[in-house]
């Protein structure tokens, strides 16, 4: 019953004066070159306000986890970062996010020309109704990264080797992506986003619609992955979280409550919220 | 490091040109499409609505024992010709159911003649110059003027344009639906309760599934074949009747009425029939008084468009004789009778000038007719739409 | 009139033994049941019974016996069959008030008899099948035994002019026989079709993709209703069109281009026909391509293409086996379509692939050898049945191909909304 007191409490952990947007507490083990820094994102969907204020900085060659009980924005900030909200006709934005020095949403900046450095990987794997070759391929010819067949294939063979799928599928290259299990397909698309060498993947969910197994085969991508890409990923599972992510933020109600090194988050969080959320009392 | 945001968006030049391109294109196809309707409708407007008016022309009528004999005398010999055939052939009619007549000379207001009609819209004519003359000075003197045409509503084909109507057409349309909708309506309905609710799984059934759907797609003149070799030619239904028309255009209606009601149907959802079961009504109840009140707008709407379709159909009708030349207004099933479309293919034939304008009036009301049912299934449709 | 009054006369009575029927039987019913034993059923579903049982066998009677009399020829007097008919109702009658027991089910009964009706009537469509089967087969058969199959399929030249007199036994009267080449009318309908699915197609699949793809609401729901008054006008106005206003431009454009075109030209049927069409794959498209999940979309937005090349690389080749199979539904439409052709293309047979000349197309010599005055046992008109036949074999395949791949289609996306 009080919701206003447990907000302002807060452990004093912090050695230093934190700007908006840095994490309660450093890893030390993270490389901390900025991807994208948001101040004071605030996003409505009509007249229904689905983020307010906020600030974050994301680190490069790193996972960031997203967590928070469902509906509180995750998915909505997430596709904020490659303006997958475009899509959506009712979303109006304000705030800043910055990246390489440009904010995102200036009407100068292209949208097409951001997806190709901000790639996603969505919930459902959605393998394009072509070859699994071609599934890999078709974006890099578009973008002219290739310019011979040889190249084409050298460049596929290298996605597929780095999302782990290679061995599986490299005798069936020419058979349809659909033919794949949910796992492969997840890897596929994974394949795909890499392929056009992004700087940022993110990931909405990327494991909620796999077995056990998958889940555990894709984690271990990402961790691999990391050393090249900038990854910001949302999870409902805990472990996961903990397992891959050098920071965490947890987001409630559209606000982002904690952003913290993950083992400090989730040995030590510094809200109550967190806690909570955290050691299962509601959510 | 990747390339940076200045350098692809550089690369991006050309291929949001040709994105662009695509969507002006598709938009362009729209437009087209659009355009086809508003250049259509704009001719058919433009050569149909002169039919609503026809000239008349004020002249002397004398009632004596000559034009008793001879009719055309009743006029003088100058505005003779300009003077519908039509009009003085009725002439000795009148003049015995009104014996007072006799012997008195009259100014009337009557029919004028096609030629003088397409004169006066403008069109061209075979009047001869000094007749164009006389219209002209008549035109000038207040005595020959466009009026509107009730004529066209009101009386039958003929072979005299300034005479020809729709209405034994619309008379014989009506005949030909009411005959198509009480064959197809019940039995499509029941085709479809039985195979939505009745029907069990098996190859029968889905033979019946995949002949209706191909029956939706027969070419719809081979439904006349049929019309002509079984119920002409084999059962001995008279032909040329909205009898025979009616059944042949029952057979055509019938899939659209049986897909329609089945979507209807399928619509409702099956808690509402495990809610009904549940009070123990058994299968038929269920579908009488759950499911068939539920859907009824769905069924009603799917029905108005296989009518509209029906009434805008031709070429089964040609082959079973329904293009038929129908001068008076029949109201049996049995008779010889045409129908709207059959009516405008006949004066589309037709030589004479004066009969395009007919055929585009006859198309513009058939077209209003059909664009209001459509409007009304339309909005029937959005009225009762019901979201589960 | 004489059949006339005996027919009404036999309604009358029949009338009034369901009648009779159904009040006795409530009747009945209700006594029983207010002396207070419990029945199965309620009164009216007795009554109801009592009707099914003197109406349904009567009638029965009826119908089988005008079959019997049309199909054997056999020659029962109208009053006899009516008047035996009128016994079994009475019969029936008699049947249905002594089922109004206690123990009857009547309700299950009157179920059982209304799901057969129900299953009657889902054989109409069949009969419907079969009935176009069997009239266009037979005459065509007999057609076929009066000319040369082959020459029918390989023959280059239809000359029917003379087939009247060979009818009449006066074949020798004829200068030439007759010939029954199709070739030249499935030239011209192919010419036509060809050349009206140049405009629909592209225009249809280009309108779908703006409607599905970029289209605001507003547009949407304005553009909708414009393209269904357009499926909605009737193919005899389409025809008018064509004959009165697309040919005489044709002609002039070509006399523009120093060409010579006939007022019968094959063009202008062709274009009209297009128009027509466009509103049919412009909508089926649609459909199949709303259908396409909307993660197909993202995924490929968010590899960075444009809307284009989204939809080019990836929407298109995904729905493009429905879009494949509205086109196949509109070629057999464009193969049976009459009206425009018999008022706009000519009634000349003539092999030739420029459609600036007049030809003629299977479904205008259908109508044409209908409506004449031949006899109908004439080789013109049994022609009829035998071009009726190829047309009924090309586009039931087109059907069944096209119907094959939506299938898959829907399989593959599970879309229910198709
Ligand atoms: N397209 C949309 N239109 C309107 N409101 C939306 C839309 N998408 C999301 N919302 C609203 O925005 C809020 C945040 O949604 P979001 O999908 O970002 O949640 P989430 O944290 O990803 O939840 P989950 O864990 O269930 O995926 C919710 O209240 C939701 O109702
Ligand atoms: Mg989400």
């Amino acid at each position: 019953m009080n919701q206003q007191n447990a907000d302002i409490e807060t452990r004093p952990t912090h050695k230093h004066e934190r700007t908006p947007g840095e994490p309660v507490n450093r890893n030390e083990d993270a490389n901390h070159e900025l991807s994208v820094r948001v101040r004071d994102l605030k996003l409505w969907y009509g007249n229904n306000q689905a983020l307010k204020n906020i600030n974050i900085d994301i680190y490069q060659k790193n996972v960031t986890a997203l967590i928070g009980p469902s509906g509180c924005g995750k998915s909505t900030f997430l596709r904020c970062l490659n303006r997958m909200n475009d899509l959506i006709r009712s979303v109006r934005i304000q705030g800043l996010i910055e990246m390489d020095g440009r904010d995102v949403n200036d009407a100068k900046m292209d949208e097409v020309a951001l997806r190709r450095r901000v790639g996603m990987v969505f919930q459902k794997p959605n393998p394009f109704p072509k070859s699994i070759y071609e599934n890999i391929a078709y974006a890099p010819r578009m973008h002219d990264l290739v310019s011979r067949k040889a190249e084409q294939d050298e460049l596929v063979e290298r996605a597929l080797r780095d999302a782990g799928l290679w061995n599986e599928v490299k005798d069936k290259l020419q058979e349809p992506g659909t033919s794949l299990s949910g796992g492969q397909q997840q890897r596929l698309c994974i394949a795909r986003a890499i392929a056009v060498k992004p700087d940022v993947i993110l990931m909405d969910e990327p494991t909620s619609a796999l077995d056990p197994i998958s889940t555990a085969t894709i984690e271990d991508l990402m961790d691999k992955l990391k050393k090249q890409f900038t990854i910001v990923t949302v999870t409902h599972n805990m472990q996961q979280a903990a397992r891959v992510a050098d920071y965490t933020a947890f987001f409630h109600l559209g606000e982002l409550i904690e952003y913290n090194d993950t083992r400090m988050m989730f040995s030590n969080p510094h809200t109550k919220k967190a806690e909570d959320y955290i050691t299962g009392r509601y959510g | 490091m990747s390339q940076s945001f200045d350098e692809i968006t550089a690369q991006l030049k050309r291929r949001h040109r040709k994105s662009a391109r695509l969507k002006w294109m598709s938009m362009g196809a729209l437009i087209l499409a659009a355009a086809f309707l508003v250049v259509f409708i704009g001719d058919m407007l433009v050569k149909g609505l002169p039919a609503f008016q026809q000239a008349q022309v004020q002249v002397e009528v004398s009632y004596t024992e000559q034009s008793m004999q001879i009719p055309p005398a009743a006029v003088n010999d100058e505005v003779r010709n300009l003077v519908s055939r039509g009009y003085l052939r009725l002439i000795p009619g009148r003049m015995r159911d009104n014996p007072e007549l006799m012997g008195t000379t009259r100014m009337e207001w009557v029919l004028a003649d096609a030629e003088v009609d397409q004169y006066l819209k403008g069109h061209y004519t075979r009047l001869s110059d000094s007749q164009k003359r006389t219209v002209d000075r008549l035109e000038e003197a207040g005595r020959a003027e466009l009026r509107f045409n009730t004529r066209f509503f009101t009386s039958g084909d003929s072979k005299m344009p300034e005479l020809a109507g729709i209405a034994s057409a619309a008379v014989g349309t009506v005949l030909t639906l009411i005959v198509t909708m009480l064959v197809s309506f019940p039995i499509g309905v029941m085709t479809a309760v039985y195979l939505e609710e009745f029907a069990p799984d098996n190859r029968l059934t889905q033979i019946i599934e995949i002949n209706i759907n191909n029956l939706a797609a027969v070419p719809s003149i081979l439904f006349g074949l049929l019309g002509l070799a079984i119920y002409i030619n084999f059962f001995g239904v008279p032909r040329s009747t909205p009898l025979v028309g009616g059944l042949t255009l029952a057979l055509m209606t019938l899939p659209v009425i049986i897909i329609a009601t089945r979507t209807a149907l399928r619509s409702v959802p099956d808690t509402i029939r495990q809610a009904a079961f549940g009070v123990g009504c058994s299968r038929w109840q269920v579908v009488r008084d759950h499911v068939l009140p539920l859907s009824l707008p769905g069924i009603m709407t799917g029905s108005i468009i296989g009518l509209a379709q029906a009434m805008g159909e031709t070429a089964p009708l040609i082959i079973i004789g329904m293009v038929a030349f129908i001068p008076d207004v029949s109201t049996s099933f049995t008779n010889a009778a045409t129908v709207m479309p059959a009516q405008i293919f006949t004066w589309a034939g037709e030589p004479e000038r004066a009969f395009i304008e007919k055929t585009a009036g006859g198309i513009l009301v058939l077209l209003a007719v059909l664009i209001s049912l459509n409007a009304s299934a339309v909005w029937m449709r959005k009225k009762f739409e019901r979201r589960w | 009139m004489q059949t006339n009054q005996i027919f009404l006369l036999f309604c009358g009575v029949l009338l009034a033994l369901g009648l009779a029927a159904f009040f006795m039987a409530r009747a009945k019913a209700t006594r029983t049941r207010a002396s207070g034993t419990a029945m199965y059923a309620q009164p009216d579903q007795y009554a109801w019974f009592s009707v099914l049982t003197t109406a349904g066998p009567a009638v029965l009677v009826g119908v089988v016996g005008a079959f019997v009399m049309l199909l054997v020829g056999a020659e029962i007097p109208t009053p006899y069959l009516l008047s035996g008919s009128l016994v079994i109702a009475a019969v029936g009658l008699l049947f249905g008030m002594r089922q109004v027991r206690p123990d009857f089910h009547a309700r299950q009964a009157i179920e059982k008899v209304i799901q057969v009706i129900l299953a009657t009537a889902a054989m109409v469509s069949i009969l419907t099948t079969l009935g176009i089967l069997i009239s266009i087969v037979f005459e065509a058969i007999r057609f076929f035994q009066i000319q040369s199959f082959w020459d029918f399929i390989t023959g280059t030249t239809w000359d029917p002019g003379a087939s009247f007199l060979a009818a009449a036994g006066r074949a020798d009267e004829a200068g030439s026989a007759a010939q029954f080449g199709s070739i030249p009318l499935f030239a011209g309908t192919f010419l036509i079709t060809l050349i009206a699915m140049l405009v629909a197609i592209p225009v249809g699949l280009f309108a779908a993709i703006y409607m599905a793809e970029f289209a605001p609401d507003r547009i949407r729901t304005l553009a909708k209703p414009v393209l269904e008054v357009l499926a909605g006008i009737p193919t005899v106005v389409y025809g008018f069109f064509a004959a009165i206003t697309v040919a005489p431009i044709v002609v002039d454009i070509a006399g523009w281009l120093g060409l010579e075109a006939s007022y019968s030209n094959a063009l202008a049927p062709g274009l009209v026909m297009g128009i027509m069409i466009i509103p049919f794959i412009s909508s089926l498209s649609d459909d199949v391509i709303t259908a396409v999940p909307d993660s197909m979309r993202q995924g490929s937005l968010a590899l960075g293409m444009t809307k284009a090349e989204t939809i080019k690389s990836v929407v298109l080749p995904a729905s493009l086996p429905g879009i494949i199979s509205a086109s196949l539904l509109a070629v057999s439409r464009a193969l049976g379509e009459t009206m425009i052709v018999v008022m706009a293309a000519g009634m000349r047979p003539n092999l030739t692939a420029n459609p600036l000349e007049d030809m003629t197309t299977v479904t205008v010599r259908i109508v044409a050898a209908l409506t004449g005055d031949q006899e109908f046992e004439s080789a013109e008109t049994l022609s009829a049945f035998a071009l009726g036949l190829v047309l009924f074999v090309v586009t039931l395949a087109l059907n069944m191909v096209s119907v094959i791949m939506i299938r898959r289609f829907r399989e593959k996306y599970r879309s229910n909304n198709l």
